[in-house]
């Protein structure tokens, strides 16, 4: 694969496009037809699966260069797999199948996200090389000194203010349209930067915030209206700790859109009956949305306060294009970077594992909803 | 068969409309009184707000460069000046190994195969979790679900080493290395593995919603999963299935982090380079707003030629979430 891969790369690159979704496309549809023909009954086809189970692992093998012996071990695994299949209570070639649908996605899962996963944690505790177990050195480093603190304050601060901001104006605004004309348009324009990049937002916005000295003609709109109203220009993004600020209004900007549509959905989803007898009781426009509409849109508010809430945890493209983590503005996915390009290895993942821990309980929150919701099926 | 004719019922104007609109008028009234003066005008300054910033880019990424140093967009009706340079100049700067031109190519061909693979991957895997019975079977459909929510801080580093040296235990080496620096085939790998916990989530949402009727038609008619799944399934969940791809598409090519770690030297996309230019030439403002628009006219065509697909998939993804 890795000589393939290494073909492919020599080329064009648009030629390689085509080429590389054709070789994709040829092995998912070799995939698909043992899986078809897998059930099927007689000696043929038993002898095709037998033929499959011992090949197909060693190819695998092979092509990921691995040496003989692990190729050979892929062979005795696939003939006893090949044997268990055949002696399945479902029938012979249900695991097979079953192996088939499961196994591409469970092995890039496996490589991809749980096996680096347990490594990143290992790697905490170790040294800047991976070489000499530290214990919690890495974590009292980050813990104790200014940089390290300030940096997770600040990303306490972009996940307490970005998800109540950008919900609130969401909801707001998604009120505000609801069934007024040119109600598609108003949700465009404001739904429209959830398709631009971070990185094309923060040039939008350091444009916005650009800063001349005072008595030159501002470029900057913010400067220039804070020059209208008789103020001084600022340097908006230099400035500690309000710099923060206004990093943040770029991450709002972004996620109001996508709370607005989702809650804008779900207010349809209010029934009016419930509303007009609440307008018969007497209540008010207030009244009735604080105690009918919001009951109502409660479950897609959790969804949209989880969903943002990961979000700026994970931020890191603003502060990275913005200020590169410059003047007490760095949170910790930017230090994880940066501690991993100057090869401090074992502090770089330890940010990373204070991460995790952040966005754990919204994790467990989550699976444990989906899993009432399994029940329920 | 007997087909309905709908009765002809004397109806003016308005009343159409809101037939239209499937609401009756006590329930308009209700919900009218919510949408008050006050409420558009708070609609229309947020709506201003929000688009204002992008607008002034764009004006901007238009006016010759000394009038953008000299004065604000807004003054572009005392200033006038109009330049297409901007674009000619920002598309041949880079680094030296790479311009912007060939940026966007790179970023087209990371993106569509990294659109594909885990669509492809997931949707395999999606089936097998809505029709095919196994043991713990709820148990790892919550795992994968909860491997959505992994950092990807957590799985960068370890990946790329297992990319560039192989996966050893103690000294016996398993697989050797992907020998891949310098092609997009990490990138690939790399975003089609990220993607797969909400991609394998969303479309087993939409997976295990066709009728079991259909299904089981199938299956005595003689088709095995392999068939079912390529005929059956895989046509119904095309809706699904593109607006996932929308999403998916915008994701990788808005993406930063990864491309940053797997993607370097000539095979970068247009958002590394335009990170680097920033980082570099912070106040050469002609070049970085033509950049940046280049870089969001993509997704921003993707996203109004698709807008419907696309909010259907996020309403999906979220309100069964």
């Amino acid at each position: 694969m890795s000589a393939f891969l290494a073909w492919i790369a020599t080329l064009p690159a648009l030629a390689q496009i085509p080429l590389v979704l054709l070789a994709f496309f040829v092995v998912i549809a070799l995939l698909i037809f043992f899986i078809e023909i897998a059930p099927r009954s007689g000696r043929k086809y038993t002898i095709i699966r037998a033929a499959a189970c011992v090949l197909i692992p060693t190819f695998i093998f092979l092509t990921l260069g691995s040496v003989y012996w692990a190729a050979g071990a892929a062979a005795v695994f696939g003939g006893l797999f090949f044997i268990l299949d055949y002696r399945s209570k479902q029938g012979a070639g249900y695991l097979f199948q079953l192996v088939g649908f499961m196994s591409p996605a469970i092995f890039l899962l496996a490589i991809g996200l749980i096996y680096p996963t347990i490594q990143t944690t290992i790697q905490a505790f170790m040294n800047s090389r991976g070489t000499r177990f530290v214990g919690l050195e890495n974590f009292i480093w980050i813990f104790t000194q200014d940089t390290g603190i300030r940096t997770v304050l600040n990303t306490v601060v972009w996940v307490l203010i970005v998800p109540t901001v950008s919900t609130i104006f969401g909801l707001a605004y998604a009120v505000f349209i609801d069934k007024s004309r040119g109600e598609k348009i108003f949700k465009v324009l404001v739904f429209m930067p959830m398709a631009i990049s971070f990185v094309g937002a923060s040039i939008i916005w350091r444009f916005v915030y650009a800063v001349r000295p005072a008595g030159q003609e501002q470029i900057g709109l913010l400067n220039q209206i804070v020059v209208w109203m008789g103020g001084q220009p600022v340097d908006w993004i230099s400035n500690s700790p309000w710099n923060t600020f206004f990093l943040i209004v770029v991450l709002i900007w972004i996620q109001t859109g996508f709370a607005m549509v989702i809650l804008s959905a779900a207010i349809k989803g209010v029934p009016a009956e419930q509303l007009e007898a609440a307008e018969l009781d007497g209540t008010n426009a207030w009244q009735r949305f604080i105690n009918v509409t919001v009951p109502g849109i409660r479950s897609s508010l959790v969804v949209v306060l989880t969903t943002i809430s990961i979000a700026s945890l994970k931020v890191f493209d603003i502060v990275r294009t913005m200020t590169a983590g410059a003047n007490e503005t760095s949170v910790i996915a930017n230090e994880m970077y940066s501690q991993w390009q100057g090869f401090e290895v074992g502090r770089s993942a330890a940010f990373a594992v204070v991460l995790f821990i952040m966005v754990l309980p919204i994790v467990v929150y989550n699976a444990r909803q989906i899993a009432k919701q399994r029940e329920i099926r | 068969m007997t087909a309905t004719v709908p009765a002809k019922l004397p109806l003016n104007k308005k009343t159409k409309k809101q037939l239209a609109r499937g609401e009756n008028g006590a329930a308009k009234r209700t919900k009218k009184r919510l949408t008050s003066r006050g409420a558009t005008i708070a609609a229309l300054v947020i709506a201003v707000l929000w688009t204002t910033p992008t607008f002034g880019l764009f004006v901007s990424s238009l006016r010759p460069p000394e009038e953008i140093l000299r004065n604000g967009w807004w003054t572009i009706f005392q200033n006038p000046g109009f330049t297409l340079n901007n674009y000619t100049e920002v598309l041949a700067a880079g680094n030296s190994q790479l311009n912007l031109a060939g940026a966007f190519i790179n970023s087209i061909a990371i993106t569509l195969p990294a659109t594909i693979f885990p669509l492809v991957i997931a949707s395999l895997a999606a089936y097998a979790f809505a029709w095919i019975k196994f043991p713990g079977r709820n148990w790892m459909f919550i795992g994968v679900f909860a491997l959505q929510i992994v950092p990807l801080q957590m799985a960068l580093v370890p990946l790329l080493s297992l990319f560039s040296r192989g996966l050893s235990i103690g000294d016996i080496e398993i697989f050797s290395s992907l020998n891949a620096s310098n092609s997009y085939s990490q990138v690939w790998i790399a975003h089609t593995i990220f993607a797969l916990p909400l991609a394998i989530f969303l479309l087993h949402n939409f997976v295990s919603e066709i009728p079991s009727e259909l299904i089981e038609a199938a299956r005595v008619d003689g088709a095995g999963h392999g068939q079912v799944f390529f005929r059956i399934v895989l046509p119904l969940t095309m809706p699904a299935i593109a607006s996932f791809a929308i999403f998916q598409f915008l994701w990788v090519w808005n993406d930063l982090l990864v491309a940053l770690v797997f993607a370097d030297g000539r095979v970068a996309p247009m958002t590394k380079l335009l990170a680097e230019i920033t980082g570099s030439r912070g106040q050469d403002w002609n070049l970085l707003t033509a950049g940046a628009f280049i870089s969001i006219l993509v997704p921003l065509i993707v996203f109004f030629a698709l807008q419907r697909y696309f909010v259907r998939g996020l309403l999906a993804g979220s309100t069964k979430g």
